[in-house]
């Protein structure tokens, strides 16, 4: 329904980037939208239907901060690294600090989100996708405080290299099922998950845990996460009485970074800048910067930059990060790109084990080896910014469940 | 009148609905699937189908997912599977050819240069899983310009209110998929067939081909004369599987042994038509 009260709103605001995506879920007209199987098309337009209602209650909106503050523990602290910043000996580097919260990444801000709206809906029935396996954690997290079934799909590969994630998930009553198709990695973990929902659509709600798949899921994501950049605005303002020069932030499927940007956006003074996984180097062939080395196509819901060969076959993303092995990006940051609102660069497997052990020993804080990517960012361009630039980097999770994976990189056995 | 509206109007002329036998292009091989491919209207296949191999197909269950990726790796690319409908061509100017597939190897080689070139190469037809009518704009016009139908999903789910959108957009005949869930998994008993398509006839003019989960001869002698075609795909593709070497390769058993199915099939559901209503 055309609501003029909108219209007029958003005529008055039309040079806003906060306007997307339309009501078809098109990011700049071209990318997003709700590439899905028939079958499911009934259930995302409920989805949709539900969300738009469930942001318009102020009851919901209620209900979701109580559970921020009192379970996940928001909001978490905006840290000022001196020793970093010393080290780096320019911008003065600030810490978003995501890895605090229940869980110990910024997944549980959209989880819970989801969570609150899935028992709106009635479901009871949750299946997720999960890679570094954060996200099948906070979900196992939700469903076990509120009594509901989980079936978490991870990627055989996944399940291998994140051990104790597994064993999380399942100590939380979850059913966590590997994926063998493909790589098994997160892409895969995603089709199996859409094809349990697919089959299971009268109880079951899919919690999708970045800002990709069909619309609502990316701007509804997005929403979720923005809690991280709304308080970042005002404890940056607190703290320095200003903006943010520059805010740096990990990419995967892009929530985490998207959270963090979307209240910056129309605030242009503010650099954006987004760290895709470079892997073994951006021209190595073995990357998972989809932005940065791939074009525009279908997958999973959406359009979105794709890592793909010239048929048009998905490729195999690679990174050292499970978090981060993604061959797309959401398709709100495929838009930023295009239209040149935000930066798009790589950090290599190297450079991120480098700041994973920098960011430990000089602030006492081990970070996931997604958020070491947007670090390892932040160390390269640091000592090129003047020393009153204020930098903030989304330290998005905490790294104890890498530690089995660096210590096998830098050739230590546990 | 197109190749699908011809073949639909003689067999209710006969009054018979249609076998519509699916194969993976390229699986295990190019020759054998051609093979396969130019075998199957002597076995009774009255409209056939043929899978575009896509290294992510989430509508899909284990077996055409295996299928899909013999197909990749026996180097399946969209050139190749209509230089595949070419071939077939020059032996078969009459039975229909739909493609299926889903829409990124498409959106890839560009909508229009692909429409162009299928309907050159003698498709007829095209199911893209993943694109609803909601996203078809890309596809719609390019099609039409080049007389190829678009076929649509309806599904369970569909309610009624959105049937009268999606059978709006839809051309060729109408696919009901008789599950909800992906391929090769369950199967519709023929209470809910009956229950379901007459909400569809009383929507469309269009032939109703039923798919998902149609296995056996008498399931798909059912689903044909429920509706005016059945669609085997899964069954055929394990069969097909169950012939394979060690190294997945075709062996002297694969062809007889797929076509002996079809012939099942075939004979079922023309045996279903004569039967008096
Ligand atoms: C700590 C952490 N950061 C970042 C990511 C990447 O996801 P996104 O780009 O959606 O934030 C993950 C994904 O698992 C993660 O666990």
């Amino acid at each position: 329904m055309a609501n003029p009260i909108e219209h007029g709103g958003a005529a008055a605001q039309s040079n806003s980037f906060r306007q997307q995506p339309d009501e078809h879920g098109h990011f700049g007209g071209r990318y997003g939208g709700r590439f899905v199987a028939e079958t499911l098309m009934p259930l995302i337009l409920e989805l949709n239907e539900a969300y738009e209602a469930a942001k318009a209650d102020p009851a919901f909106h209620k209900e979701l901060v109580y559970y921020q503050t009192d379970y996940i523990g928001r909001p978490s602290p905006l840290w000022f690294a001196r020793r970093m910043t010393e080290a780096f000996g320019g911008a003065k580097i600030y810490l978003k600090r995501e890895e605090l919260n229940h869980t110990g990444s910024h997944k549980l801000n959209n989880v819970m989100g989801q969570i609150l709206l899935a028992r709106r809906m009635g479901r009871t029935r949750i299946v997720a996708e999960t890679g570094a396996g954060q996200h099948g954690v906070a979900t196992a997290t939700v469903c076990a405080l509120f009594g509901m079934k989980c079936v978490i799909y991870m990627g055989a590969t996944d399940v291998e290299r994140q051990k104790p994630n597994v064993f999380r998930m399942r100590l939380l009553g979850a059913e966590v099922v590997p994926v063998t198709a493909g790589a098994g990695t997160l892409k895969d973990a995603m089709n199996e998950a859409m094809r349990d929902w697919v089959a299971n659509v009268a109880d079951t709600y899919m919690l999708i845990g970045t800002v990709a798949g069909p619309h609502p899921y990316p701007a509804m994501v997005r929403d979720f996460q923005s809690v991280i950049g709304e308080e970042t605005k005002a404890q940056m303002q607190a703290a320095e009485g200003r903006l943010p020069d520059v805010v740096v932030a990990a990419i995967g499927g892009g929530s985490n970074a998207m959270g963090i940007f979307y209240p910056f956006l129309d605030d242009v003074s503010v650099r954006l800048i987004g760290v895709e996984a470079a892997g073994h180097g951006l021209d190595s062939g073995k990357t998972a910067a989809s932005i940065e080395r791939g074009r525009p196509g279908v997958l999973h819901g959406n359009r979105t930059y794709l890592l793909q060969n010239a048929d048009g076959q998905i490729d195999e993303a690679h990174s050292i990060s499970a978090g981060l092995d993604y061959p797309g990006v959401g398709p709100e940051h495929s838009w930023l790109n295009d239209i040149g609102r935000a930066e798009y660069v790589g950090a290599t497997d190297t450079e991120a084990l480098e700041a994973f052990q920098l960011c430990t020993k000089l602030e006492g804080i081990i970070p996931a080896l997604e958020s070491a990517h947007a670090i390892a960012y932040a160390a390269k361009i640091a000592p090129t910014l003047s020393k009153d630039t204020l930098l903030v980097v989304n330290l998005s999770g905490r790294g104890d469940k890498d530690i089995f994976t660096v210590a096998e990189h830098l050739g230590v056995s546990l | 009148m197109s190749r699908i509206a011809a073949r639909f109007k003689a067999l209710a002329a006969q009054g018979r609905g249609a076998l519509i036998p699916y194969l993976e292009a390229y699986d295990p091989d190019r020759e054998t699937s051609l093979e396969l491919f130019r075998a199957m209207p002597a076995a009774g296949a009255d409209l056939i189908e043929v899978g575009m191999p896509f290294s992510d197909p989430s509508a899909d269950g284990p077996v055409i997912q295996a299928a899909a990726l013999r197909g990749l790796k026996a180097g399946a690319t969209l050139v190749g599977v209509l230089d595949m409908v070419a071939e077939f061509r020059k032996g078969d100017d009459e039975t229909p050819v739909i493609l299926m597939g889903y829409v990124n190897p498409v959106e890839s080689y560009g909508y229009e240069r692909f429409c162009k070139d299928a309907a050159a190469a003698g498709v007829d037809g095209l199911i893209l899983v993943d694109l609803p009518p909601e996203e078809g704009a890309v596809i719609a016009a390019p099609a039409q310009a080049a007389g190829l139908d678009i076929i649509r999903l309806v599904a369970p789910t569909t309610p009624d209110a959105r049937l009268e959108y999606v059978l709006g957009h839809a051309s060729g005949f109408v696919y009901y998929v008789s599950i909800v869930g992906i391929t090769g998994t369950r199967s519709a008993s023929a209470h809910d067939l009956a229950g379901a398509i007459p909400r569809i006839r009383a929507a469309t003019d269009l032939p109703i081909a039923i798919g998902f989960g149609v296995r056996t001869p008498e399931q798909a002698a059912q689903a044909a004369s429920i509706a005016d075609g059945a669609v085997v795909a899964s069954a055929l593709l394990a069969t097909l599987a169950q012939t394979l070497d060690e190294q997945g390769r075709a062996t002297s058993q694969t062809l007889p042994r797929v076509l002996e199915q079809i012939r099942g099939l075939a004979q079922a559901v023309r045996a279903a038509g004569q039967q008096p209503e």
